[in-house]
């Protein structure tokens, strides 16, 4: 029973992606494109070569599994963090300003820098919300997403006003000091450290809920805040702000880890809304750290195929976009027939 | 600033203050029910495209408005499919659809118009000045010089306050929202409601948005909407979930996004990301300010019956 009991979200996960990925055929098809070479698109310039692999699926796969893993804390502790995205903006925007002030510092002490500063902008934006339902009792669903607004048109207004390039052509920040740079992973590929940091903080994410007294007050809380604060006598509202700081600290550091390896500089639209695309990737891993390792570099897949896609088989790449919310819908769709066919235990 | 900025400043903030009062109003409908749905910005994304492909293919902006409304009808019975129907949760559910009515109306207006875009030029939802009323000094041009749809807004008002509070229907909606169980005791069929209140909140989210495209921009740009479905709902809250206060709110909203035209007659040199950040800066002030004192239903966002 243990056995089935775990292996049931997985195919539950594997279902909704099939699902989503036949329903998205069927919509190309009836839009008069070919599917067949739409998916060969896709998966070649996920999969095709290993610079497709290392340096574009894993590297787009580093921001998702960040802001994946920001989003699975929240949503673990009953907070509805839809505002990954505005704190990735102000986590890349710290980054990037110290990146810029610290230069000549030594890398060792640079590079970290960068990166705990990305983690305390995205922790800092997360507290708005967070204390406006706290101490307002403002639900954090509206004010998360108008901080996403917030943090994108910060971006842009730092980038068109006193962070441009010194140049002043270009709506960017100067490149962050050499020191500030992740190295690469692997050589020859665009392959980042970060992809390490992604990696260990989802142990220890998981470390933290199983554990933990804190992160089984958080499993506690999301479950039913009533009951663990009555039958528990565990700090609901400290649980919800741990889970607000660390679940904007690791979208955050999405932002630091993209401009310190990827970008070396802030640009507007540095993100395509991974913000977004996180709550899928969390979602179909049901919540589970270890889980968003691989639905986070499924994502990347997506994404990065989407350009090959429409590269090579002119089929416009926002589509990921609506695949993501087929995912997200055939999850949903999934659990719920399960739970009235099977009546079995709820999973997330 | 002159007499000809100021009723250029509350003419715009009238003509930004339409749509997210069609959107807000209609979703103060749904809400009372019950359901909170933030997928929105998805029919109004839809009703934008809609309203934008109407136009173009029928030949009038009053085509447009109705398949703006019919669009923006399709993506919330998507939501109310998983949110009602199936029982999904109504913040993931509407998430994903807001996703997804972006990603689609993106999809589909590339499909159309090439991947670069190009600049759309659509019949305009021309303004209809009220006669008398129009030339009321100030107020009177900014008011009844505008388009039909913002007709439809000031009538929606007092017809939906009506709606809700002095008819049958209006008090099983609202108990549907309060209090769905009791309400299902006394013979409503509460999915029924909520299926039927989100498929109207989402028709006048394609309304709203079909008034952007055709009303506001005259063309379609894919995320068009920026957000408005999302401050729209805010504006429910900061509205108190009745219509009139909520259409009073909106014009609010309407008046801070016309804010810049307003500091740009000043002659002041702000760079315009700040101006673009201003009505979402000023939602969550008054959110901050005002929520304590507004009581939302008590059944929101709880889905029906209980999945357990």
């Amino acid at each position: 029973m243990r056995w089935r009991e775990r292996a049931a979200p997985v195919g539950v996960g594997a279902a909704a992606v099939a699902a989503a990925i036949l329903l998205s055929g069927v919509l190309l098809g009836l839009g008069g494109y070919a599917p067949l070479d739409a998916g060969r698109a896709l998966l070649g310039g996920a999969f095709g070569s290993a610079d497709a692999f290392f340096s574009i699926t894993l590297v787009r796969s580093v921001p998702l599994l960040l802001t994946g893993l920001a989003v699975a804390l929240a949503f673990r502790a009953g907070v509805w963090n839809i505002g990954a995205e505005g704190q990735l903006y102000a986590g890349a925007i710290a980054g990037v300003w110290v990146g810029l002030l610290g230069a000549g510092l030594p890398a060792w002490v640079l590079g970290p820098s960068v990166l705990v500063a990305a983690a305390l902008g995205g922790a800092v934006w997360a507290l708005v919300p967070a204390l406006m339902r706290l101490r307002l009792g403002v639900g954090e669903v509206i004010t998360t997403i108008l901080m996403n607004f917030l943090g994108i048109h910060l971006a842009a207004f730092l980038v068109h006003g006193p962070l441009q390039e010194a140049r002043g052509v270009f709506p960017q920040t100067d490149q962050i000091d050499p020191a500030a740079r992740l190295p690469v992973l692997l050589s020859g590929t665009r392959l980042h450290v970060g992809f390490i940091v992604a990696l260990l903080l989802a142990v220890g994410l998981s470390l933290f809920l199983r554990r933990t007294r804190l992160g089984f007050h958080v499993r506690a809380v999301g479950a039913s805040r009533d009951a663990a604060s009555v039958a528990g006598r565990i700090d609901a509202r400290r649980v919800t702000l741990v889970a607000f700081l660390g679940s904007g600290a690791l979208a955050g550091l999405a932002g630091g880890v993209e401009v310190a390896g990827v970008t070396y500089a802030l640009y507007e639209g540095l993100s395509p809304g991974w913000g977004y695309t996180a709550i899928a990737v969390a979602l179909l891993a049901r919540l589970e750290p270890m889980a968003v390792l691989a639905t986070g570099v499924l994502f990347g897949a997506l994404e990065s195929g989407a350009g090959a896609m429409q590269r090579d088989a002119a089929i416009p790449a926002v589509w990921v976009i609506a695949i993501q919310a087929l995912i997200i819908l055939a999850v949903l769709a999934l659990d719920q027939l399960r739970r009235r066919g099977v009546g079995g235990a709820a999973s997330v | 600033m002159s007499e000809v900025e100021l009723v250029l400043f509350l003419e715009a903030s009238v003509r930004l203050g339409v749509p997210l009062a069609l959107a807000a109003m209609g979703e103060a409908i749904t809400e009372r029910s019950g359901v909170i749905n933030i997928g929105l910005e998805g029919s109004l994304i839809a009703g934008a495209l809609g309203g934008a492909l109407g136009a173009l293919a029928f030949g009038g902006a009053g085509m447009g408005v109705l398949m703006g409304a019919l669009a923006g009808l399709a993506v919330a019975l998507v939501f109310a499919g998983f949110a009602v129907g199936l029982g999904t949760d109504q913040i993931i559910t509407g998430t994903a659809i807001t996703l997804g009515g972006l990603g689609m109306t993106g999809a589909i207006y590339q499909a159309r118009f090439g991947v670069t875009g190009t600049a759309l030029t659509l019949p305009t939802l021309a303004p209809v000045p009220m006669p008398v009323l129009a030339d009321v000094p100030w107020l009177g041009s900014a008011l009844f010089a505008q388009a039909p749809t913002a007709y439809l807004a000031y009538a929606l008002a007092p017809a939906l306050w009506y709606f809700l509070f002095r008819t049958a229907w209006g008090l099983e909606l609202r108990a549907v929202g309060e209090h769905p169980d009791a309400a299902q005791a006394a013979g409503v069929r509460v999915r029924w409601v909520r299926f039927w209140a989100t498929a109207f909140g989402g028709a006048l989210a394609g309304v709203a948005g079909a008034h952007l495209a055709l009303a506001h921009a005259g063309t379609f740009a894919e995320n068009m909407s920026a957000g408005r479905g999302f401050i729209a709902i805010a504006v429910v809250v900061l509205g108190r979930w009745n219509p009139p206060l909520v259409l009073l709110a909106a014009l609010f909203f309407g008046a801070a996004s016309a804010f810049q035209f307003f500091l740009q007659a000043l002659g002041l040199d702000l760079p315009y990301q700040l101006f673009l950040a201003l009505p979402y800066l000023l939602t969550l002030a008054a959110l901050a300010g005002w929520v304590g004192r507004s009581r939302a239903p008590a059944a929101l966002a709880q889905a029906w019956p209980n999945a357990g």
